[in-house]
């Protein structure tokens, strides 16, 4: 059993003066705003899990007079529906963390970027953001929020994309370095942070970093909000402390038949059962950006991979050819093997393919396609052969 | 300067430097395929991916700027298995038929392919996977998906050398391609056939459109007649394709090779670049005359040159308004084409229906010019065949001709005769200088003022130049041109041809006239010229221009023999009648996508 156990949290839903809580960022430093989010230990929402603090260190220490701060809202990752909600439910906070980032990093201008296919939460997000305008000018402080909204495509999740989408270009990675935080949206500084990420750095501001890393493990404070769905009975968004094993996660909302999790979504790892135990969900363990899909014996893992697969086939940007090849490759691969058609050893070529791809594609993306690839291969290979 | 060390060397290049670039000062040898001098850096066929010790993943080492302490190895296995397996991946969604292709042996996936990835396939075949779309539309080139390898070379170039966009990247994943305004054949949208996005391929999917086999025909048909024209900037690239340095001049070898593949009557396209500016030089000192002394209200300045068909369709396409500002002469092939069939028919007393016309260009655009059907003034199809040089060079190895050891021979006559100003043509800011050399002398009976004729302000690589010529001492013909100061200017590219548009558009160009050359480096870094072209051989290639013009006895067009020779036997006086009619042509106003 993992040390914390599974215990459920109200940090980011809790309802909050927000005018209180930013009137007393706004008194506090630019160093002492970054100071307590180093100390607090948070880690980004988003799924890739950099230290929050560290990157607004870096953008903060740029000369130029512009920077930006992005507010990452384009959730695609399968399985992740928890900034819908968030957004939803409490916007004020979303933009509040803008705000506070903001002045940590002396940017004045905020973009949203927001999932083209939430586009219908727009009218009452504008509605609760001109209250947030309205409430930082009562508080005397300059700082203004665009929404840009995306078409769709899951490569606009990635930073780098979202920038050039943003730019009125063709949503694809650029080369890094320069990062984002030297060069970003319009070549300017930017921090680009995960929606559920900016409204925790609002509580860790209210609650203090303290407060905060009581939560958690060392590698994974505080808590985080999770998609949940697949074969359970109680499908949602439940925020739960970070440490607790994937065992104690699905005796919680397994269905008695639970015999794998995919965490992380499509881009994540597939922990089966007989790992459940020994499987902490957090970045000592299996990192997810909140997706947790279980699947009960009547589902086929084949049938899962080849959906995974499918989704990168079309979703990769098709610039750098690991990615677009490769998920080509992986997904005919499996097809082949399960029809007979080849060696069920190819199974070992197309697992060093991932991994090829793993190391050698320009982004995240093509990058953690070889994660489910290899996980759901070497735990389910039966099920991919016969 | 920033330390690193590559495969345990140490060296020290400035901050900025890729680590491409510093493995390459270290004579370490990466292989690239998405890279190439010219365009900015793009890291996506990742196939230079090398290892940097510490980081998570591999590094594109065209992409990676250097930074201090790096330790960096280009030939790991991590590194080599990664490489095969990405030119695996390549191989896997490329159409091979390289045994038939066009650009088998000349082909950099190719090469690729023997370094890394011989023997067993590794990857399952996607070809058959995908409708893939052979575009045949153009005259000038064909653009086939089959063999695309995704490495946007051919978007970078005409977004960023020619401005114009006419391909782009369409749709993601699997199906991204690389496709034009609504998936539009080629000969349907903007692009301008300039073949700078042929000549920086690295594959067969952007090919010329060969002409071999019609030339080869007409040669073995003994009912034919068939005379052939050389460009300028032919002479100083064919070598390359031959296994000569860039910037060696060949001309008259290449005379002697195509007397020897069996053309009738071996002619000079120099000729007619004289001819163009006795043309185009009395064009615009007439337009001058007309707008400055009798105020004329419809005729409009700058006057633009028309001997480049990527220009010519580059400004129909994007700056219609501005059509009469071009010149009305036809490009040098053109002019020759119409006189082959007419003047040179005449004189050799030739039927001109069985004269074939076959032109070696550095340019794939003038195989879409001779298609234009304003191109017909003798009563025929003016020029028959465009070749490339590079499609030259196929030929000659065809025939079997050791190129090195062939004797120079001279160009026949009637239409054969040149002088440096003519040679020039073939180099940005040459049409300027030959026009300056001529135009100059016809107003002040005098030599321009430029040690040994050389109009140094007008030269170099330089994406626009300029320059002011003050005119004085002129003939009492040209009296209202006194002191005057003639602005000129240069561009070449269409990214900086659009540059002066912009200016003119904005009515903010001081200009008087303006010469513009599609292609970088005007016709030398042409997209007809051999493969590799960089700045480096267009400088070669450059170089060996002016020495061309600098050997030439005679240096400026209105004293070359045989255009002295045709006005007085048969064209009369620049700008006549005949001339209008089989030398001067119009533009046609086209969709800006």
């Amino acid at each position: 059993m993992g040390k914390k156990g599974l215990s459920k949290v109200d940090l980011i839903f809790e309802k909050v003066d927000p005018k209180e809580v930013l009137t007393k960022a706004f008194k506090m430093t630019s160093d002492g705003i970054i100071k307590e989010m180093l100390d607090s230990g948070l880690k980004g929402r988003g799924g890739a899990g950099f230290p929050t603090g560290l990157k607004w260190k870096y953008t903060a220490a740029e000369k130029e007079p512009v920077k930006y701060i992005v507010c990452n809202a384009d959730e695609g990752e399968p399985g992740t529906f928890k900034d819908r909600e968030i957004l939803d439910k409490v916007s004020y906070k979303v933009y509040g963390g803008m705000a506070i980032a903001g002045k940590a990093i002396g940017a004045r201008n905020g973009i949203v970027y927001l999932r083209g296919e939430y586009r219908f939460l727009l009218p009452q997000l504008m509605k609760e953001l001109e209250s947030f305008h309205k409430m930082i000018s009562e508080i005397g402080y300059d700082f203004k929020i665009n929404y840009c909204l995306g078409s769709g495509a899951y490569i606009c999740g990635e930073e780098s994309a979202l920038f050039e989408s943003v730019e009125g270009f063709r949503g694809e990675p650029r080369n890094k370095p320069p990062y984002p935080t030297t060069s970003g949206v319009f070549g300017k500084p930017t921090s680009i942070n995960n929606v559920e990420t900016l409204v925790t750095t609002m509580m860790i501001i209210k609650h203090g970093a303290a407060k905060f890393t009581e939560l958690g493990t060392k590698d994974s404070r505080g808590s985080k909000v999770f998609s949940v769905s697949g074969d359970t009975p109680t499908p949602g968004i439940f925020e739960l402390e970070l440490g607790m094993t994937v065992q104690e996660f699905v005796n919680e909302f397994g269905d008695g038949d639970t015999k794998a999790v995919q965490v992380g979504g499509a881009s994540g790892f597939c922990v089966p059962r007989k790992k459940f135990q020994n499987t902490i969900i957090g970045f000592e363990g299996v990192p997810t950006g909140g997706s947790m899909k279980l699947f009960n014996s009547s589902r086929s893992m084949y049938n899962v991979l080849h959906n995974y697969l499918d989704f990168f086939v079309e979703e990769s940007c098709g610039q750098c050819t690991p990615c677009r090849v490769g998920c080509q490759q992986l997904l005919k691969g499996v097809e082949k093997v399960k029809k007979g058609e080849v060696k069920s050893t190819y199974l070992n070529e197309l697992i060093k393919l991932a991994d090829t791809m793993k190391i050698a594609s320009k982004c995240g993306l093509g990058q953690s396609v070889g994660n489910a690839f290899r996980t759901i291969v070497e735990n389910f290979r039966e099920e991919i052969i016969y | 300067m920033i330390k690193l060390t590559i495969n345990d060397q140490s060296i020290s290049v400035p901050a900025g430097t890729t680590v491409l670039a510093a493995a390459k000062k270290l004579n370490i040898n990466i292989p690239t395929l998405c890279n190439h001098p010219d365009l900015c850096v793009a890291g996506i066929c990742r196939v230079c991916v090398v290892e940097q010790t510490g980081a998570r993943t591999l590094i594109a080492s065209c992409a990676m700027p250097v930074s201090e302490g790096m330790d960096i190895h280009t030939n790991t296995l991590k590194v080599r298995n990664a490489r095969r397996h990405i030119v695996e991946l390549l191989l896997s969604e490329h159409r091979s038929d390289c045994t038939k292709c066009y650009k088998n042996q000349k082909c950099e996936l190719q090469a690729l392919a023997n370094e890394y990835a011989f023997g067993d396939t590794v990857f399952l075949s996607l070809v058959e996977d995908h409708k893939y779309n052979i575009d045949r539309s153009s005259p000038s080139f064909i653009k086939d998906d089959s063999k695309c390898i995704h490495c946007q070379r051919c978007v970078r170039t005409c977004a960023e050398l020619q401005s114009v966009s006419a391909i782009a990247v369409a749709n993601k994943g699997a199906h991204q391609k690389i496709s034009s305004f609504l998936d539009r054949p080629m000969s349907h949208v903007v692009c301008t056939n300039c073949g700078q996005c042929v000549n920086r391929c690295p594959t067969g999917a952007l090919v010329e459109k060969t002409y071999i086999d019609q030339v080869w025909d007409a040669i073995y048909d003994p009912e034919k007649h068939v005379v052939v024209q050389t460009a300028p900037a032919v002479r100083v690239a064919l070598g390359e394709d031959l296994g000569y340095d860039p910037g060696e001049r060949v001309t008259g070898k290449m005379v002697t090779a195509l007397r020897q593949l069996g053309f009738d009557s071996v002619l000079d396209t120099d000729f007619t670049a004289d001819l163009t500016i006795m043309e185009e030089g009395t064009e615009l000192l007439t337009r001058l005359k007309k707008i400055l002394v009798d105020g004329n209200k419809e005729l409009a300045l700058p006057m633009f040159t028309s001997c480049s068909p990527g220009w010519i369709k580059f400004i129909e396409h994007k700056y219609p308004e501005f059509l009469s500002n071009l010149s009305t002469c036809k490009s040098p092939q053109q002019m020759f084409g119409a006189l082959a069939k007419t003047y040179y028919a005449q004189k050799r007393k030739i039927d001109p229906a069985k004269i074939v016309s076959v032109s070696i260009m550095p340019c794939t655009a003038k195989k879409y010019e001779a298609d234009r059907p304003e191109m017909r003034a003798s009563g025929f199809k003016d020029i028959d065949y465009v070749l490339t040089t590079r499609e030259l060079a196929v030929m000659i190895k065809q025939a079997g001709l050791d190129f090195r050891s062939l004797e120079s021979s001279n160009y026949d006559s009637i239409m054969g005769d040149s002088t440096g100003a003519g040679v020039i043509f073939g180099a940005t800011g040459g049409v300027m200088e030959a026009a300056l050399r001529t135009a100059y002398e016809i107003v002040t009976g005098r030599e321009i003022p430029f040690k040994n004729l050389n109009i140094t302000p007008v030269r170099g690589m330089d994406g626009v130049k300029e320059a002011t010529v003050k005119i004085e001492g002129c003939t009492d013909d040209w009296k209202f041109l006194e002191g005057a100061e003639l602005k000129v200017a240069i561009a070449h590219g269409l990214v900086n041809a659009n540059k002066l548009m912009k200016e003119v558009r904005a009515g903010k160009s001081p200009y008087h006239f303006i010469e513009i050359m599609a292609c970088p480096g005007g016709c030398i870094g042409g997209g007809g010229q051999p493969i590799p072209t960089s700045m480096e051989i267009r400088k070669n290639r450059m170089k060996a221009i002016y020495a061309e013009d600098e050997h030439m006895v005679l240096r400026k067009s209105h004293e070359n023999p045989d255009v002295i020779a045709i006005y007085k036997e048969f064209l009369g006086k620049p700008n006549s009648h005949v001339s209008h009619e089989l030398l001067h042509t119009h533009y046609t106003e086209r969709d800006s996508y």
